[in-house]
C-alpha cells in the first residue's frame, strides 16, 4: 500500500498539479466569497466558517477529479488492476493520497483564510484544524469512491459535484458548526458531539468504500 | 415468477389500488374533521406523510436491491433498484410539493429549514444523481454497477444526514416552527384516516413499482432475443 | 512447469443483452504459444481481458494455474503478464520509476537489479530518466513489455502487441518473445497480423462473434491456405450488418 501512495506522492511532487488547482480554487472561492460578504458588517465573522468550508469542498471535488484522470491515461487504472493487490487497498492508498494532498493545501488556505476575514490567530485555530481533518477524511473516503466511478462516465466533471455534495453533507454541516464554535472561544468539549458525528461518518464510510471499491472499478 | 402470478398482480393490483385510493380520498375530504388549529389546509398532512414514508421506503429498497445485484449479479436485482428509484423519486417530488403547500398558509412561508424537509430535499438530490448516474454512464453493466454503488453509499449516508440535519436545526435558535406535527392525532377519525392513506399510498406504489418494473423487463427480454437473433445469423 | 496453464468451460461475458463472448472452452497448456484470431469486434480482447483477470466472466467457469479464479485472482495475477496497446505507464514518471513503482507492486526481489537488467534487454537505458510523456510510441513500448515482464510471469497475454510498432521495435518484441518462449513461458496473444501470429505461436484459435468457431494447430504447410481461408470468412463476417 505505501507503493501506492509514493507513487502518488512522486507524481505530484513531479508535476504539482494538483497542489496548485487546490490551492488556487480555495483561494479564489475565499475571495470571491469575500467579495459576496460585506467588508463592515457583523454578518461577516458570522459567516466565516460557511466561507471556509464552501472553499475547502469546492476546491476538494476539482482535487479528488485530478487524482482518477491521472490514472486514465494510458490506462494506467488497469496496470493497477493487474497487480496481486487487494482492490480495497487501492481504495485506501488513494484516499490517503487524497487526504494528504487537501490538508497540505489547508496548511495554506486556513492562514489565508484568517488574513481575509480578520480573525484572531488564537490556539483555537487547533480546533479548527481538527474539524478540517476530520472532515477532510470523511471526504476523501466518499469522494476517491465516486471520482473513481465518475471519471469513467461521459459527464465527468459534472457527475462528481452532484453525486460528492449531497453525500457530505453531515461533514459540511459539522465542520462549519465545529468552527465556528471554536472561533468563537468555545472549549472543544461543546462541540464534541459534532466530533463524533464526523468521526462515525469517517469510519462507516472508509469501511463501505473499503468493501465496494472493486465494484467501482473493475469491469 | 410464473405467467399466473404475473397476470394475477397485473389485474388485481390497479383494482385494489383504485379502490384504497377512492377511499382515502372520500375520508380525507369527506369524512375527517377539520383540525381545529391548522385548518383545511391540514388535510394535506394524509397525503404528504405517507408519501414522504413511501420515499424514504423506496430507497431503503433501492440499497437492498443493489447490495443483492452486487452479490449475485442477477439483473433482476438490478430492474429492481432501477424502478424503485423513478418511483420513489415521484414520490419524493411529491413530498416537497406538498411540504410547501402545506406550510405557507400556517407558518407563512414556503420552505421551512426544519430537519425533516431537509433530509427529503437531500433525498431527492441523492435520488436525481442516481438517475443522472444511470444516464451518463458508458454501458449497461457499468450502469448498473455505478447506481448500485450510489445506492448503498446513499442509504447509509441517509440516517446520518438526518442526525446532522436534526443537530443544525435544534441547536440553532428556533426562527420557525420545527414540528411538523405527526403525532397529535387525537381524534380517531383522524387516525383511521391516517391508517387508510398510509395503506392506499402503500398500494399505489407497489403498483406503479409493478408496472416500472413490468415494463422493464420486457424491454431486457426484447433485447436479449433480438441479440439471440443476431448471433443465429451469425452462424 | 506443467498442466494446464488455461481453462475455462463455457465461459461467457454479457450484460443487458450484449454478448461479447459467449460458452468458450479452451484449455492452455503449459509452454505453448497461442495466436488468437478473429475479426473486428469479435470479443478478442474482452476474453483476452477475461483470462488476465480484469473482467469477470458473466457465466462459465475459469481455472488458472489449475485454480479457480473465484476469489478475485489475486494469486493468479502475480503469475501473469499483460501487455496491450495502453502502455499502463504513467507518463509523468520516468521507465525506471515506472518499473520499481511496479516492481514494487509485484513483489519483485531485488528491485533495482531487476529493473536494470530489464531495461538493458530492451534498449531504454539511455532513455531511462526522462519522463515515459517524452518518449516515442516504440520507446513508450518497449518499457511497457520491461513491465509485462518485470515478474517473470509464467504466462504472457498480450493484445495485439505489434500494432503500431516501427520494424526495430517489431524485431526486438519478437525476439523477446521467442526468447521468452524458450524459457518455458505461456504466451497468448491476438493479433491481425497473421504472420506474426505464425511466426511466434504454433496453435491458433479463431473467435468470431463471441463465439470459439475452431481451434487446431497449423503446420507450416497449411498455413498459405489457411490464410486465404480464414482471410474470406473474416471479410465475409465484416461485410454482413450487425
Amino acid at each position: 500500500m505505501f507503493a501506492l501512495i509514493r507513487k502518488d506522492l512522486q507524481i505530484e511532487f513531479r508535476t504539482k498539479e494538483t497542489l496548485a488547482s487546490l490551492l488556487m480554487l480555495g483561494l479564489l472561492t475565499l475571495v470571491v466569497l469575500s467579495f459576496a460578504l460585506d467588508p463592515t458588517s457583523e454578518l461577516r465573522l458570522e459567516a466565516a466558517p460557511g466561507a471556509l468550508w464552501v472553499a475547502v469542498i469546492f476546491a476538494g471535488v476539482l482535487g479528488l477529479n485530478r487524482s482518477f484522470l491521472a490514472e486514465r491515461e494510458n490506462d494506467c487504472l488497469q496496470g493497477l488492476l493487474l497487480c496481486p493487490v487487494d482492490r480495497g487497498t487501492i481504495y485506501l492508498a488513494k484516499t490517503v493520497g487524497n487526504f494528504l494532498f487537501m490538508m497540505v493545501a489547508q496548511l495554506f488556505i486556513v492562514p489565508i483564510f484568517v488574513f481575509f476575514f480578520n480573525l484572531p490567530a488564537t490556539p483555537a485555530l487547533a480546533g479548527v484544524f481538527l474539524a478540517l481533518v476530520l472532515g477532510i477524511l470523511g471526504f476523501s473516503a466518499v469522494g476517491t469512491l465516486f471520482a473513481a466511478i465518475s471519471v469513467r462516465t461521459r459527464a465527468r466533471e459534472v457527475m462528481l459535484p452532484l453525486l460528492l455534495l449531497p453525500l457530505v453533507v453531515p461533514i459540511f454541516i459539522g465542520g462549519v458548526k465545529v468552527t465556528a464554535r471554536v472561533l468563537a472561544g468555545k472549549p472543544l468539549a461543546d462541540v464534541a458531539q459534532w466530533l463524533n458525528l464526523m468521526g462515525g461518518f469517517d469510519v462507516i464510510f472508509l469501511v463501505v468504500g473499503w468493501l465496494v471499491f472493486e465494484y467501482a472499478v473493475e469491469e | 415468477m410464473n405467467r399466473v402470478v404475473r397476470k394475477a398482480a397485473d389485474t388485481v393490483l390497479p383494482w385494489l389500488t383504485l379502490v384504497t385510493m377512492a377511499l382515502a380520498i372520500f375520508m380525507v375530504f369527506v369524512y375527517v374533521p377539520t383540525d381545529r388549529f391548522q385548518g383545511i389546509v391540514q388535510r394535506i398532512f394524509y397525503f404528504h406523510v405517507p408519501l414522504a414514508m413511501m420515499s424514504f421506503a423506496a430507497f431503503g429498497l433501492v440499497a437492498i436491491a443493489s447490495i443483492f445485484f452486487l452479490w449475485q449479479g442477477s439483473r433482476f436485482w438490478d430492474r429492481l433498484a432501477h424502478s424503485c428509484a423513478e418511483v420513489g423519486m415521484v414520490f419524493c417530488t411529491l413530498v416537497l410539493v406538498t411540504g410547501p403547500i402545506w406550510a405557507r398558509p400556517i407558518w407563512g412561508t414556503w420552505w421551512t429549514w426544519d430537519a425533516r424537509l431537509t433530509t427529503t430535499l437531500i433525498l431527492w438530490l441523492i435520488y436525481a444523481a442516481y438517475l443522472m448516474l444511470r444516464t451518463v454512464s458508458a454501458s449497461g453493466d457499468q450502469e448498473a454497477r455505478y447506481a448500485a454503488v450510489l445506492g448503498i453509499v446513499g442509504a447509509v449516508d441517509i440516517p446520518i444526514i438526518n442526525r446532522s440535519v436534526y443537530w443544525w436545526r435544534t441547536i440553532h435558535p428556533a426562527v420557525l416552527i420545527t414540528r411538523e406535527g405527526g403525532s397529535g392525532l387525537g381524534d380517531p377519525r383522524m387516525q383511521a384516516t391516517f391508517g387508510v392513506c398510509v395503506i392506499a399510498f402503500l398500494l399505489l406504489f407497489i403498483w406503479l413499482l409493478w408496472v416500472r418494473n413490468e415494463s422493464g423487463r420486457l424491454r431486457d427480454a426484447l433485447e436479449d432475443l433480438r441479440q439471440q437473433v443476431l448471433a443465429r445469423e451469425s452462424r | 512447469m506443467t498442466g494446464l496453464v488455461i481453462e475455462t468451460r463455457g465461459i461467457s461475458r454479457h450484460f443487458a443483452g450484449v454478448r461479447a463472448v459467449e460458452g468458450v472452452d479452451l484449455h492452455v497448456e503449459a509452454g505453448e504459444a497461442v495466436a488468437l484470431f478473429g475479426p473486428n469486434g469479435a470479443g478478442k480482447t474482452t476474453l483476452l481481458r477475461m483470462l488476465a483477470t480484469l473482467l469477470r466472466p458473466t457465466r462459465g467457469d475459469l481455472r488458472l494455474f489449475g485454480r479457480s479464479v473465484a476469489d478475485g485472482g489475486r494469486s493468479a495475477r502475480r503469475r501473469i503478464g499483460f501487455l496491450s496497446h495502453q502502455s499502463f505507464l504513467y507518463p509523468d514518471l520516468t521507465p525506471a520509476e515506472n518499473l520499481k513503482f511496479y516492481a514494487r507492486m509485484f513483489r519483485v526481489v531485488a528491485p533495482a537489479a531487476r529493473v536494470r537488467d530489464l531495461l538493458e534487454q530492451v534498449g531504454l537505458l539511455g532513455w531511462a530518466h526522462r519522463p515515459v510523456r517524452t518518449l516515442s510510441r516504440g520507446l513508450e513500448q518497449r518499457c511497457a513489455l520491461a513491465r509485462a515482464l518485470l515478474h517473470e510471469p509464467e504466462l504472457l497475454l498480450m493484445d495485439e502487441p505489434f500494432s503500431g510498432l516501427d520494424v526495430d521495435a517489431v524485431n526486438m518484441l519478437s525476439e523477446t518473445l521467442r526468447q521468452a518462449h524458450a524459457r518455458g513461458t505461456t504466451l497468448m496473444m491476438t493479433t491481425h497480423d497473421l504472420a506474426q501470429g505464425f511466426a511466434l505461436c504454433q496453435r491458433a484459435l479463431i473467435l468470431v462473434r463471441g463465439r470459439l468457431l475452431w481451434s487446431g494447430v497449423i503446420q507450416e504447410q497449411e498455413r498459405e491456405p489457411f490464410e486465404r481461408t480464414y482471410l474470406a470468412a473474416a471479410h465475409a463476417v465484416d461485410a454482413r450488418p450487425a
